[in-house]
């Protein structure tokens, strides 16, 4: 049963949309007969909106240097009200995160969220991994008004269908008083050199079995060797070793390389969901029963502090 | 400066999880401060002491009257505890959580709401901006650093890139990203302590939200769990100084090399 009308929060990055929003838009077009995207911001993108298959784009504008989340949730429920969609589809985003959690306490209509799958079932039916992803959990909506499911990055393909540029449709949050009282007043970049996180083909990744900070070097070294990027667990970055941006996981970002090399990392739940969808995947870890092991393809049960630098020497030694 | 700490007491995350017959987490055994929340009672009593006064509250619902986790949350130093435990919130979800958090909150009237980013069980994500919209109230979500200048929050928050400088006018609620602070350990006079401080357990008649919590209050469910598709684990092998070459003759197979 395919639904009428699914809407999807389009994420504005640099001159386009997230990757996210594309793969959101993707699987929107498969599962009911009308797509509409909600984007703000001052850039114009009908036409990506289009070429991805919504045929309608609500710009609510430029908010400012207001965080997204209250005046675009405030624009988003005035439209829900307006025209009634089955589903709002939301990128797994910190400002998508923001406009989720409000958008349901202004409709009173609750958040799925973690959505790793989305298929037509009873209404629009979500996946869920849980556990660690042992277990998978299917949910959907009960009772009147429109489903809002937070998804996942990387959950579904991104994939053009070449649409004509969606009709624009002004949208105008207005002024929302206090709860869009919070200002950006500067931003700042971290420098990243090589791949992305998201993008690489190749991902390096160390956790607290390093031993201590300094040993990151390695994978930052490994990384570069194979054209990757560094990536960390949860727990490495809350001990400050490494930025959050680098982490891997529940709480950071999913990656879904060819190659997945996990250094020191004992592959608890959190990080797990963040990686076991990787097309191959090495474990270096010298504990024999981490959970690790149990989805890697091939596992070294050894002292990273042995490894990493044999591998590092072995690595220079075929490109000298 | 007041400040209300969301709090949630969740089952041992090392010990083995499991859903029950009406699909909800297991709760039964002992339930613990969720670590996550540490670093807001951290970053509450910091903050309070820098404002020179003022005291920290710790909220918190569930479905059991366990206290233990929220002693531990006193212990450090938090000075009183709003605990909403009612059997009908067993099944509650983040929206009809949120509306008891907002009527707790309330009660006591603070400056500002720190909370986790998601909790360690649930991962939800979404309770304090639902929170923050049901209260009126601006929010900061994934704040990697907090201080408060008069009235006025500055929090640096995480992005794709790096970080925002955000500031937001009091009150607010901030979410904080693990290891923002360092959580002191409960001293044992602050244990003895906490045994004496006061916990105000309310149930949902009280907060007058009889409907809008449990199962019925959700309007969603669970169709079906099932077992995930089990990824194959492959060779592993105890490395006798051969660990490397394996490595490369797996990256050759592959042809990443």
């Amino acid at each position: 049963m395919a639904l009428g009308t699914i809407w999807v929060v389009a994420e504005p990055s640099g001159a386009g949309l997230t990757a996210t929003t594309l793969e959101l838009l993707s699987a929107a077009r498969g599962l009911a007969t009308e797509v509409a995207a909600v984007t703000w911001g001052g850039g114009d993108h009908a036409a990506q909106a289009g070429e991805y298959g919504a045929t309608t784009l609500y710009q609510v504008g430029d908010v400012g240097d207001a965080l997204p989340g209250a005046p675009v949730a405030a624009a988003l429920a005035a439209l829900v009200g307006a025209h009634a969609p089955d589903a709002v589809l939301v990128p797994a985003s910190y400002d998508g995160r923001d406009i989720a959690g409000r958008l349901s306490a202004r409709l009173d209509r609750p958040v799925l969220t973690n959505v790793t799958g989305l298929a037509a079932g009873d209404g629009l039916v979500s996946e869920h991994l849980v556990f660690g992803g042992a277990q998978l959990v299917h949910a959907h909506f009960t009772g009147a008004g429109p489903g809002i499911f937070v998804v996942r990055a990387k959950t579904f393909a991104a994939e053009p269908v070449g649409g004509a540029p969606a009709a624009a449709v002004a949208a105008p949050a207005g002024d929302v008083g206090p709860v869009g009282a919070a200002r950006v007043v500067a931003r700042h970049e971290e420098v990243r050199e090589g791949p992305q996180l998201e993008d690489a083909a190749v991902v390096v990744a160390g956790g607290r079995g390093l031993g201590e900070a300094a040993n990151y070097g390695w994978i930052d070294e490994l990384a570069h060797l194979l054209h990757g990027a560094a990536g960390a667990s949860r727990a490495i970055v809350d001990a400050g070793w490494v930025p959050y941006a680098r982490q891997v996981g529940q709480t950071g970002k999913t990656v879904k390389p060819a190659l997945y090399l996990a250094c020191g990392i004992s592959g608890a739940t959190q990080h797990l969901v963040g990686m076991k969808g990787s097309k191959a995947i090495i474990a270096v870890n010298k504990d024999p029963d981490a959970p690790i092991f149990q989805v890697a393809d091939l596992g070294i049960v050894g002292e990273v502090q042995k490894v990493l630098p044999a591998l590092i020497d072995a690595l220079k030694a075929r490109q000298s | 400066m007041n400040v209300v700490v969301c709090v949630k007491q969740i089952p041992d995350p090392t010990a083995p999880q499991s859903l029950d017959a009406s699909y909800n987490l297991d709760r039964s055994g002992k339930l613990i401060l969720d670590e996550a929340d540490t670093y807001g009672v951290e970053m509450a009593l910091q903050l309070v002491d820098r404002a020179g006064g003022g005291e920290v509250t710790v909220v918190s619902m569930g479905s059991s009257a366990d206290l233990a986790g929220i002693r531990n949350a006193l212990a450090m130093g938090a000075a009183r505890a709003i605990v909403v435990s009612d059997e009908a919130l067993r099944g509650t979800d983040a929206l009809g959580t949120a509306k008891v958090l907002a009527a707790a909150v309330r009660r006591a009237a603070p400056d500002l709401v720190l909370a986790a980013t998601e909790s360690s069980d649930g991962y939800t994500g979404t309770l304090p901006v639902q929170l923050a919209e049901l209260l009126a109230w601006p929010s900061v979500t994934f704040a990697t650093s907090v201080s408060v200048e008069g009235t006025t929050l500055s929090v640096h928050r995480q992005t794709e890139a790096g970080y925002d400088e955000v500031t937001a006018p009091l009150p607010a609620v901030v979410t904080l990203t693990a290891g923002v602070v360092e959580p002191r350990y409960a001293s044992f006079k602050g244990i003895m302590a906490a045994k004496s401080k006061p916990v105000e357990q309310l149930s949902v008649a009280d907060l007058g939200l009889e409907g809008q919590v449990g199962p019925a209050g959700a309007r969603q469910a669970i169709v079906d769990v099932t077992a995930a598709e089990a990824r194959a684990g492959g060779e592993k092998h105890v490395d006798e100084g051969d660990g490397a070459a394996r490595i490369v003759a797996f990256l050759e197979s592959i042809k990443v090399l």
